[in-house]
């Protein structure tokens, strides 16, 4: 690495920001199509996997989730070299092309009920492309972006790069939520959840018209003008050791601990309103929305900052902050749901019940009994018990599943907005200048390879992961609680739901012991 | 600030085996021999991709660390 030489660059603010403005649209538009699966991940799992057992079912789509982050870093391997052989605005053309294809078919697929286990094999299938097509994307435009921008403004520049991935998950609510609220439930749950799929295809259009335009970048042309890009950018990244100990460092001491922040604070956060706090899917969306939107500025804060005091403090503050209060924020959170100290209206209580035919049982039929209470505090809670009949014996019916959903109140709602808005403010400190830190760490020729692969491993495996292993810690502690009480023992965990947060808090330690330790804070800049 | 860089190297390699053998022993494992689909999905991750990232990955940075790999040039 080379010592900032405080290089300004030729290019102008204006042109640099339609750089920005046609590269971050389209670096949205991934993480939008990205998104969708995963807000969808409820009504996929009974649409795509045998809806035999609910948690099974979860937990499929939670593993097809992983499946679409664990090959991100092959998509980074595989675009990250043709990036740096044939320049960076080719191949995050294809990256978004590939997405868009992807997302579009994935609402065309028939559901398990119609063409049985074609349906989840061609889910999976196409979510492998669209973690591909990520894995390529995110290194193409921040290097793009990077590249045109003057060596001391880079946190800034790239931070608008930054904003697109929790713009692309707020989008993705926003387009999820409009769907379901100009349409009846049983509207959405048979064909409207496909729209936010078919959308896709628009957008990735309008993005290909405005990035067909664009130059490549001037820091590539030059190098590839003068004949200094790299033939084998693999072997130069990962084969050569003076290099690769910087991608080790990049993933361990920085990427690795952003991933699982970002992800704690912006998907175990939504998934532990939703399946533990048992909050009002719609509820749940709205109020992440809002935090999300509250938070988004603050990643350019950071960036900007970033350039002044160094990128180090300002992503280990956030690691450390996120380790240490996440327990007390997460245990508010459930708190805030829970209905102990609330008074319930009875004489409010309502009782409704609906019997249609089973479609994938003929002469069975399905009742749903709802259960409506309210409380004093505008607390709503419905018990919704779901029972399936059969033609044949009872015995062979399956038992009947009961779930509750807490519709918060006003007060409650906002104290969960200012809860989640914390953790996204980590989410900004550490992701906000983490571009122009690995665009900084390694040089122009293998620079697509060597900041996409520590960047999609942090990300797509140790955040990726997240929701399935935070999930199965917390399991695992409900389970040995059940067994526990049952021996008429002393139960292990005070708090259940609290468990799975150890993956990120220990994940994030360990990373902030590297980065403080390991990574220098002054801005080490490669041209 | 270099000695303490070189001798965390030991650390990171203690932290790799240890990472290893709970991830099998207690995580990946397990979920393999289960008989359930959605544990098999799991444990292959968890055996395949995510313990030799970190196994690997963490090793090879503890082993760069104890040989002065990062010291800071004077």
């Amino acid at each position: 690495m080379v010592t900032d030489p405080q290089t300004t660059h030729p290019t102008s603010t204006r042109s640099l920001i339609s750089i920005i403005g046609a590269s971050s649209l389209g670096t949205l538009i991934e993480w939008y199509d990205f998104y969708i699966f995963g807000s969808l991940a409820t009504v996929l799992a009974t649409k795509f996997f045998p809806d035999t057992n609910p948690t099974a079912a979860f937990l499929s789509t939670l593993a097809t989730f992983a499946a679409g982050f664990v090959v991100r870093p092959f998509g980074a391997l595989f675009f990250g070299r043709l990036g740096d052989m044939i320049g960076r605005k080719y191949t995050f053309m294809v990256t978004l092309l590939l997405m868009g294809g992807a997302t579009f078919a994935i609402g065309l697929i028939p559901g398990y009920a119609t063409i049985g286990f074609l349906a989840p094999l061609l889910v999976l299938i196409l979510r492998l492309l669209q973690g591909l097509a990520l894995g390529g994307e995110y290194g193409g435009a921040a290097t793009y972006v990077a590249e045109h921008a003057p060596a001391n403004r880079r946190g800034f520049w790239t931070s608008w790069i930054q904003i697109t991935a929790t713009a692309g998950l707020f989008i993705s609510l926003i387009v999820i939520l409009i769907t379901r609220t100009s349409m009846s439930p049983e509207a959405f749950d048979d064909w409207g959840w496909r729209v936010p799929f078919w959308l896709s295809i628009i957008m990735v259009f309008v993005s290909y018209l405005i990035r067909r335009n664009m130059h490549e970048s001037p820091l590539f042309a030059k190098a590839k003008a003068e004949g200094k890009t790299s033939k084998n950018p693999l072997k130069d990244s990962l084969g050569n050791k003076y290099n690769f100990k910087f991608v080790l460092l990049a993933l361990f001491g920085a990427t690795m601990g952003q991933g699982v922040v970002w992800y704690t604070g912006q998907f175990y956060a939504m998934s532990f309103i939703k399946t533990v706090c048992n909050v009002d899917a719609l509820q749940s969306d709205q109020l992440m929305s809002v935090a999300l939107l509250m938070g988004t500025p603050f990643f350019v804060v950071f960036g900007w900052l970033s350039d002044i005091i160094g990128r180090k403090y300002i992503m280990m503050f956030g690691m450390l902050v996120a380790i240490l209060s996440y327990r007390p924020i997460y245990e508010q959170m459930y708190q805030t749901t829970q209905l102990t100290n609330r008074e319930e209206v009875p004489e409010l209580m309502t009782v409704k019940s609906v019997t249609v035919n089973d479609p994938a049982s003929p002469g069975g039929s399905i009742t749903t009994k709802t259960i409506t209470h309210q409380y004093l505090d505008g607390t709503q809670v419905a018990d919704v018990t779901k029972e399936k009949t059969t033609a044949g014996s009872a015995a062979d019916a399956p038992p009947p599943t009961l779930k509750k959903t807490v519709k918060l109140n006003d007060s409650d709602r906002w104290t969960l907005i200012w809860l989640v808005f914390i953790q996204v403010i980590f989410v900004t400190l550490v992701y906000g200048p983490i571009a122009a830190f690995l665009v900084e760490m390694f040089p122009v020729n293998i620079r697509y390879t060597s900041m996409s692969l520590p960047y999609h491993i942090g990300n797509g495996v140790f955040g990726g992961l997240l929701p399935a292993v935070a999930t199965y810690l917390a399991t695992q502690a409900k389970t040995a609680n059940t067994a526990a009480e049952a021996a008429g023992t002393v139960l292990p965990f005070a708090a259940p739901y609290l468990e799975g947060l150890w993956y990120p808090i220990i994940v994030a330690g360990v990373s902030f012991v590297i980065g403080m330790v390991y990574i220098s804070n002054r801005k080490l800049v490669n041209e | 600030m270099n000695a303490l860089k070189k001798y965390l190297g030991i650390v990171w390699i203690g932290l790799a085996l240890l990472c290893g053998y709970y991830g099998l022993t207690a995580l990946g494992l397990p979920k393999l021999v289960s008989g359930k689909t959605e544990d098999l999905v799991f444990g292959i991750i968890i055996v395949f991709v995510l313990m030799p990232l970190i196994v690997g990955g963490l090793l090879t940075f503890g082993i760069y660390a104890l040989r002065g790999e990062y010291a800071d040039e004077e």
